[in-house]
């Protein structure tokens, strides 16, 4: 098999490899992915260029090893619900959040739209979103890029962005990390003027236009916008023949 | 030794109008469900509860018995959003008092602890704040500072939890994966009572089971009442898993007030229902 090409590569495929790209660098940290492609893509960090991150049933199992999505995991550890709060007051953590609402500071939203009183629609509720921001280094997941979920302001802020964690008193940035979003488009920094998004890359396939249009505020659009990279051959064949075989993760984006 | 083991008819005593209640397990996993049928049937009303949320807050709303609900989620797990208490909240029929859930943890560890509040670093630049005005920041009084929050601490007046396994003096053990935070629960009541699949005698809770496994001890728990099934239709593991058929029927009745109507009738308003046979329901 020579190196994969764009034409036989599944968007699902590169937002794996752009959710595994998240953890580079990084180990003996949790890596909490939430959703299908951000759980193969952490999975996949783990088998190829992070082998040092810890991962875990996002109950109280830590792993031993690198589990599929169709196999449970050899049981290496115990993280009960309250060390969760532990482990994530000492900073060792990488999570990437789904998100009902991004916004272009890198606010986040999962607990209702609409007036938080009484909303038009309750959702899951404020959960661990402003413990992870303020603590340790937060990713977001979108896998449906519109202008209904990267919006100019979130309804109610639950996961904190930058801007708003420097004004929240001293020290209060101290350990805020919001690092990236990866989108079923592209992935995005918060390197544009203010701390607000940018975009980093766009996937392969998908126009710059396409983005903006997708996009709910004003994107910081660099002069040199770069293409999200393909999985080489040996992350395809990891993708598709040993984490995700049942191709689940072409579920939760569509090419 | 005094047997703290109490029966149907003691326990619907112990509930109040106005109080606040804080309910053990997580989501849809070992909430003590057979305790809050009893609520249900108590008819206390105007109650203030304190959950990890699941289908106790969600059926306390859907029966009108709450006034305000004290919470970081409530889901029910295979079925993301709690649908009764959505409902409750998009009619604007229930106060929220709604916080990060490491915060509901930080307060509920201060109550036990007799203190006025935790720091924490959690909630700083989030709505959490806004939407809590009395929730208060600090400032560290040694050199470096730092402003943080003073998460107040969140006190019960009655906490209700199902383990697997308790004895008559109170002692409780938690045999399934996660203990979650009932032991917090419980020293931040004033009265607690745990509810378990069977009371057994003191020596048998610890052959063939390690003693970290007893969650609670005699001080934290008042009550001990005995429920076979008392966890249903959540998970209570090794026991049983969840009852997602159940479950789903639960949720279904969230569609309309006849459909709640039949669904109590049926399973809440019967004692006998979170029993022995309820998982063959």
């Amino acid at each position: 098999m020579t190196e994969p090409t764009t034409d036989h590569v599944t968007r699902a495929e590169i937002a794996v490899t752009a959710c595994s790209n998240l953890f580079r660098g990084q180990r003996d940290i949790l890596a909490s992915p939430a959703g299908t492609i951000p759980t193969i893509g952490a999975r996949l960090a783990a088998l190829t260029h992070a082998p040092d991150l810890m991962l875990s049933d996002g109950e109280s199992t830590i792993y031993a090893g690198v589990p599929t999505l169709e196999h449970q995991g050899v049981r290496g550890g115990y993280l009960p619900y309250r060390e969760l709060f532990e482990l994530i007051a000492a900073g060792k953590r990488h999570v990437v959040m789904g998100g009902a609402q991004i916004d272009r500071e890198g606010n986040h939203n999962f607990s209702a739209i609409g007036e938080h009183a009484k909303p038009h629609r309750q959702l899951l509720g404020s959960r661990a979103a402003a413990t992870n921001t303020i603590n340790h280094r937060t990713s977001y997941w979108i896998p449906k890029h519109s202008r209904r979920s990267m919006v100019q302001q979130v309804d109610f802020v639950t996961g904190v962005g930058r801007t708003r964690a420097e004004k929240a008193g001293k020290g209060a940035a101290r350990f805020h990390q919001v690092h990236r979003v990866v989108s079923n488009l592209g992935v995005f920094d918060f390197n544009g003027p203010g701390h607000t998004m940018s975009l980093l890359s766009i996937h392969p396939g998908v126009t710059v236009e396409e983005v903006i249009e997708s996009t709910g505020f004003a994107l910081d659009i660099p002069a040199d916008v770069q293409t999200t990279r393909l999985p080489n051959r040996q992350e395809l064949q990891l993708i598709r023949e040993v984490l995700d075989p049942l191709q689940r993760r072409e579920q939760e984006v569509r090419s | 030794m005094t047997s703290k083991v109490i029966d149907s008819s003691t326990l619907a005593d112990l509930f109040g109008d106005g109080m606040t209640i804080g309910i053990g397990g997580w989501g849809a996993r070992r909430k003590p469900m057979a305790l809050v049928a009893a609520l249900i049937r108590s008819g206390a009303r105007d109650l203030r509860i304190v959950s990890f949320g699941g289908p106790d807050v969600g059926m306390l709303c859907a029966t009108g018995q709450v006034k305000e609900v004290v919470h970081g989620f409530v889901t029910l797990d295979s079925i993301a959003v709690e649908p009764h208490f959505a409902a409750a909240r998009q009619t604007g029929k229930i106060q929220t008092t709604e916080l990060d859930e490491s915060m509901l943890v930080s307060g509920l560890r201060a109550a036990g602890r007799r203190l006025p509040f935790e720091v924490t670093r959690t909630g700083l630049g989030s709505d959490i704040l806004t939407a809590n005005p009395q929730i208060r920041t600090i400032d560290s009084p040694y050199d470096d500072g730092e402003t943080l929050v003073a998460m107040p601490a969140v006190e019960l007046d009655l906490a209700l939890i199902h383990l697997n396994r308790a004895d008559h003096l109170g002692n409780g053990q938690c045999l399934g994966p996660d203990p979650y935070v009932d032991d917090l629960f419980a020293r931040a009541a004033k009265r607690t009572i745990l509810s378990a699949e069977s009371v057994v005698s003191t020596r048998e809770l610890t052959q063939g089971h390690h003693p970290s496994t007893l969650l609670l001890n005699r001080t934290m728990v008042d009550h001990v009442f005995e429920a076979p099934g008392g966890a249903h239709f959540t998970t209570c593991l090794p026991d049983y898993p969840r009852n997602e058929e159940w479950q789903r029927a639960y949720a279904h009745s969230a569609g309309s007030p006849a459909l709640w109507e039949e669904f109590r009738t049926r399973h809440i308003d019967n004692e006998h229902v979170w029993g022995a046979e309820a998982g063959n329901d």
